[in-house]
């Protein structure tokens, strides 16, 4: 589980964040949801100690992160995998290389586990046999994969995904939800997903966070979503005539 | 206004020097950082170094138009400017565009397509990851390099001088033999190691700190470069002030 309490963050005159709580629940899919500038991923990037809040903490499992210094922040950091919105795989490193890197860094296993290990990871997002393939030489759901996969490769306590869907089509996108809605019950993992995708929000959103204009605007899941009478949620969820006349059915 | 980007640029140095997490993967980094900068940045340095020493020749018989002056003079100005200045001086500069340029723009796509925060995320020591196996990498093959540039340099006066008949075998040997100060050596030794090492550090930081998209890392590996030239050529000053 991981707890946010109070986070302020400011970039200059840009106040961001101001003043966000939330609980993220292990085992089930935790969505950050908001318009363009509304702070979600600014508040991803404070989970992970990519920013530094100005104010707050952020508690992994009773584990105050934002008081520990880089040292300390290491064995965390190791039970954390991150897939990003670009997939951020390593230019320079195989498929293989790229998921076996985290392995090489922080443990002591044999070069044969950590293939074997890769092998896994592979295998399980449908990516058997691409080991030797480049970065440059995969498609972008392909890459999403092979960033699930590494991030998936330390066995992780707690998953962040940055959106997820971006820049996939339809089906691609439902797959890439599921796999990640598949490994979050896996591993039990406390899985954070900031996302605007609707299809996500009604698919996987076991408990959505809504920020609007840096605050946290409404808590709830996909099956109470459709039902609020929250002014600022309802016109960024039914801002589209599809949506708005799919209402009726939720 | 110059202390902020120089008290970033002295942190990172900081977090680069810290403790790596894993010497065998560092010491194959370094190796790969070794071959790229030493051995790729071989042809180049060759031959501006056989085409600098040949132009030192020919224009410097071109000014001893004194019959009181003797040939051999000209070796001994070409091995003098060449281990002194020449070779580790324009060496670095040649270096600055080759290696400096590709550093910062390999550290700055890095960071715009969000390779670095991954690297962090994982717990690894960027800075140390990324900057540490191309300074040692830096500092152990440059040196090597200026040698093999001063050597070539000698060699290409030697072939302008006696080609050209500026000068005879025999002179530019002489002059070359003669009144040769050892110390001038260890200041070309020095001067290698301190442009390698801001050739390296100066490009990392722009890298590093790049923001936004392809653009600003085309800005940032131009910045690199010019910057780097500026404190090369300065700290060639610098040295020469203190230890000449």
């Amino acid at each position: 589980m991981i707890e946010v309490k109070n986070i302020h963050k400011y970039f200059g005159e840009n106040y961001v964040l101001k003043g966000i709580s939330a609980t993220f629940r292990e085992g089930v899919c935790n969505l950050i949801i908001g318009g363009s500038g509304s702070g979600k991923t600014t508040l991803l990037k404070c989970m992970v100690g990519l920013h530094e809040p100005e104010e707050g903490s952020v508690i992994y499992d009773s584990r105050d992160f934002t008081r520990m210094n880089f040292e300390s922040r290491i064995e965390i950091r190791t039970e954390i995998g991150m897939l990003f919105q670009g997939s951020a795989l390593f230019d320079s490193m195989t498929v293989e290389e790229n998921i076996m890197f985290p392995l090489n860094m922080f443990t002591e296993q044999s070069r044969k586990e950590k293939r074997e290990r890769a092998n896994f990871c592979l295998e399980r997002v449908n990516l058997a046999g691409k080991n030797l393939l480049f970065p440059a030489e995969l498609s972008g759901g392909m890459k999403k994969r092979v960033g699930i996969a590494r991030a998936i490769a330390m066995n992780p306590k707690y998953l962040f995904v940055d959106e997820p869907n971006s820049g996939l089509d339809p089906k691609t996108s439902i797959v890439i939800d599921e796999l990640i809605q598949e490994l979050t019950e896996e591993y039990n993992s406390t899985t954070v997903i900031v996302t605007h995708d609707m299809n996500s929000v009604m698919g996987i959103g076991e408990n959505i966070i809504f920020l609007h204009q840096g605050e946290k605007w409404w808590e709830g899941s996909n099956k109470e979503i459709a039902h609020t009478d929250n002014k600022e949620l309802n016109e960024f969820v039914f801002a589209s005539k599809f949506m708005e006349s799919a209402k009726a059915k939720f | 206004m110059i202390f902020h980007p120089l008290g970033k640029y002295i942190l990172l140095l900081k977090a680069a020097f810290r403790r790596p997490e894993k010497w065998n993967i560092y010491r194959k980094e370094i190796f790969k950082e070794m071959n790229y900068i030493g051995v790729g940045s071989l042809g180049i340095i060759a031959i501006i170094s056989v085409f600098l020493g040949a132009v030192t020749t020919v224009q410097t018989a071109f000014q001893l138009v004194s019959d009181l002056i003797p040939k051999s003079v000209i070796g001994g100005i070409v091995r003098d400017s060449s281990i002194l200045e020449l070779s580790p001086t324009i060496s670095a500069i040649v270096l600055a565009g080759k290696v400096g340029s590709s550093v910062a723009s390999q550290i700055g796509t890095m960071r715009v397509t969000e390779q670095i925060d991954a690297l962090e995320i994982m717990g690894i020591n960027s800075p140390g990851y990324l900057i540490l196996p191309k300074i040692i990498g830096a500092v152990t093959t440059i040196p090597l390099l200026v040698i093999i540039s001063i050597s070539l340099s000698i060699m290409g006066g030697y072939l302008a001088g006696t080609a050209s008949g500026a000068v005879s075998s025999q002179d530019f040997i002489n002059g070359l033999t003669t009144d040769f100060i050892p110390f001038t050596f260890t200041v070309s030794m020095v001067k290698s190691v301190i442009f390698a090492f801001i050739i390296v550090t100066v490009s990392a930081y722009q890298g590093f700190y790049t923001n936004g998209g392809a653009l600003e890392v085309g800005q940032s590996s131009t910045k690199a470069v010019v910057i780097s030239c500026i404190m090369i050529l300065f700290s060639d000053y610098v040295i020469a002030q203190l230890l000449l």
